[in-house]
């Protein structure tokens, strides 16, 4: 990174407080193509930062974290992991930082295999973890400067590099402060700026915003596009949030049970969903008649019901949605409210994964 | 060769975290006195069963309890890093460059240098009361490096240990199954010539003892280095293969997480 110094994260522009919690039902859908890994990225693998080919990793008690995955991440691109918990994001990303060792299968990152040159891998990746890393009996600069030290850089480097990182993560007074006393979003973006102390090629985040308001989220991602348009740093992050996905990926694997069941932009992804989806608010008595009915109107697709929600995809929304409730009406069952969506990464994930998101309370961060 | 820089590097972490603890520093420094003292005045009168050959009390409990203050500092030494490990910092260390031996080596160091202070208290309290020191300044010296690699054996063995078993309540069980008899089947507390034949042979294998020995010696008559060395070289060996033990549990605790 140049001289030019980091910008204090200023309010976002989404301020909203739209935070989603996943509510997972157990059903597997029919898996995608991707499912067996063979679809690589039309990119060349011998370009590629990060390259995983066919990933199995079980653990000791018999858990299949990782059943076989496989994906390429191209130089300066942002690739997210989206999936439920025990997806095998984690996984995923710990055998990539050579936290963990796979069973099967190979990855290179940064042109060094995880497995055989893990210290290569090491110097060239930062790695921000799932629950923070920060040493709670030390200042946050204390914290960066130790970081920096582990990777071997000059001194005067390490002292500038502190300060650079502490003016960009607006620590104020704080940076002197034992980091025990920080706030959970403080904490969580002094271990972003671990990961970055060293200029590193490649970063993984394993849910770097969870924990993190709208605010300092939509600020967070403003601040790594800016890293990354002038030093083409490649980011690979796991994800819950289907907008951050959208929004900050180039290109987004859907994971599920520990096999990746669709990849492309999010754009591609979306695309595979054709038409509008149709939410529908019921009475919970007559929600099982009302998806049998629904299920046997024509030109209605992918109905799914959870609870009083019942969902599905027609061509046009906004032509079918009068159609839909005056044929429940007639039935003598009410829709209590009704909404049409445009495709959106929700559906694709529904599509592919047989689970749905649903707003709920926020998450906080691991321990 | 990052070893050394590393290690520097984290030692620096843990002395700083360590000072910023005044209760845990206060402590540190009491207990060896309190030892010294109860031991003193509860085992006083062994002195004078015949067969001991250890001289007064306070003398040959001196160096007794600088080993005995050894062994309990660096046995708990593992919880340091159980708490990197729950907190995250051990995997976002571990994903640096920063060599594993190091890391190992940086907790070693500081659990000895901890002890080389808690040595040097137990020593001026001692001869407050009465104790000498026989081998002068170069016995006080040995007494020092016996503590610490003593300390060192063991810490190294306590994060290894640690690595494997991953739990707290699973490290303390083995933890107390160990520190006690170690102690009592070494010629810390008591005359080797007082204990049955069996637990003088069993103490022959037990670090703790050799220790006891070599502290011993370098307490109680001038120009101790020589009659030592039969414990010294041991003791370092058990340093080592520990350190080694311990940097192998690495690569279980990568196999296992
Ligand atoms: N150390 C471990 N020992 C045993 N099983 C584990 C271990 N770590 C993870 N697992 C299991 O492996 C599976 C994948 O876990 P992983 O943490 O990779 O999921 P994830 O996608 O990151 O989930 P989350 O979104 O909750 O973070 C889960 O079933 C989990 O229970
Ligand atoms: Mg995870």
């Amino acid at each position: 990174m140049g001289a030019a110094p980091f910008f204090p994260p200023a309010p976002g522009p989404r301020g909203e407080r739209h935070r989603r919690r996943e509510i997972w039902t157990r059903r597997r859908s029919d898996r995608g193509y991707a499912a067996r890994g063979e679809v690589m990225n039309a990119m060349g693998d011998a370009d590629a930062v990060v390259l995983v080919e066919e990933l199995r990793k079980r653990y000791p008690r018999g858990v299949i974290a990782l059943d076989g995955i496989s994906f390429a991440v191209a130089p300066g691109e942002t690739f997210a992991l989206l999936g439920p918990n025990g997806a095998g994001k984690s996984t995923a990303v710990r055998i990539l930082a050579t936290l963990t060792r796979a069973d099967a299968g190979r990855a290179r990152v940064a042109g060094h295999d995880v497995a055989r040159e893990a210290g290569r891998v090491r110097a060239a990746i930062g790695y921000v973890a799932q629950a923070t890393g920060t040493d709670k009996e030390a200042t946050g600069r204390e914290n960066l400067v130790l970081q920096g030290r582990l990777y071997h850089m000059p001194g005067p480097r390490i002292r500038e590099r502190a300060s650079q990182l502490i003016q960009w993560l607006d620590l104020g007074g704080a940076a002197d402060r034992l980091t025990r006393g920080y706030s959970g979003g403080m904490r969580r973006r002094l271990d972003v700026a671990m990961g970055l102390v060293h200029e590193p090629r490649v970063l993984f985040l394993d849910e770097p915003t969870t924990g993190l308001d709208p605010e300092s989220r939509s600020a967070l991602w403003r601040d790594l596009q800016r890293l990354k348009a002038r030093t083409g740093l490649t980011i690979l992050l796991t994800t819950h949030y289907l907008e951050e996905a959208d929004e900050a990926a180039d290109r987004v694997a859907i994971v599920d049970h520990g096999r990746i069941v669709a990849m492309g932009t999010p754009a591609e992804l979306k695309a595979q969903i054709r038409g509008d989806a149709v939410v529908l608010d019921l009475v919970p008595a007559q929600a099982p008649g009302a998806r049998d009915l629904v299920a046997a109107l024509p030109g209605v697709r992918d109905v799914t019901l959870e609870g009083r929600t019942l969902r599905c995809r027609v061509a046009e929304g906004a032509r079918m949605l009068p159609q839909l409730i005056t044929a429940l009406d007639r039935a003598g069952l009410s829709v209590l409210s009704a909404a049409v969506r445009r495709p959106s990464l929700d559906d694709v994930y529904l599509h592919h994964t047989g689970h749905a998101f649903l707003s709920g309370a926020p998450e906080a961060v691991g321990p | 060769m990052n070893l050394l820089g590393d290690a520097y590097a984290m030692l620096g972490r843990h002395l700083r975290s360590s000072v910023r603890m005044p209760v845990w520093v206060v402590v540190e420094l009491i207990q060896p006195a309190i030892w010294l003292v109860l031991y003193g005045q509860l085992f006083r009168s062994v002195a004078l069963i015949p067969g001991f050959t250890g001289g007064s009390y306070i003398q040959f409990l001196m160096p007794g309890i600088v080993v005995m203050d050894s062994l309990f500092g660096a046995a708990w030494a593992g919880m340091g890093i159980l708490t990197d490990l729950d907190r995250g910092v051990l995997d976002r260390l571990l994903t640096t460059p920063a060599s594993r031996t190091g890391i190992i080596l940086a907790r070693v160091l500081h659990s000895a240098v901890v002890v080389a202070v808690q040595t040097v208290v137990v020593v001026v309290i001692a001869l407050m009361v009465g104790a000498r020191l026989g081998g002068g300044v170069e016995g006080a010296v040995l007494l020092l490096v016996v503590a610490m690699l003593e300390a060192a054996g063991f810490a190294a063995a306590s994060n290894g240990l640690t690595l494997l078993v991953r739990r707290e309540e699973t490290f303390i069980a083995v933890l107390n199954l160990f520190t006690l008899p170690l102690t009592f089947l070494s010629a810390t507390l008591m005359s080797q010539s007082l204990m049955p034949g069996w637990m003088r042979a069993a103490a022959r294998f037990n670090p703790v003892n050799w220790a006891a020995h070599a502290a011993r010696l370098a307490t109680s008559r001038p120009a101790a280095l020589g009659p030592a060395l039969p414990y010294l070289l041991p003791l370092a060996g058990f340093a080592l293969v520990a350190g080694a033990f311990a940097t192998w549990a690495f690569s279980v605790y990568r196999r296992a997480t």
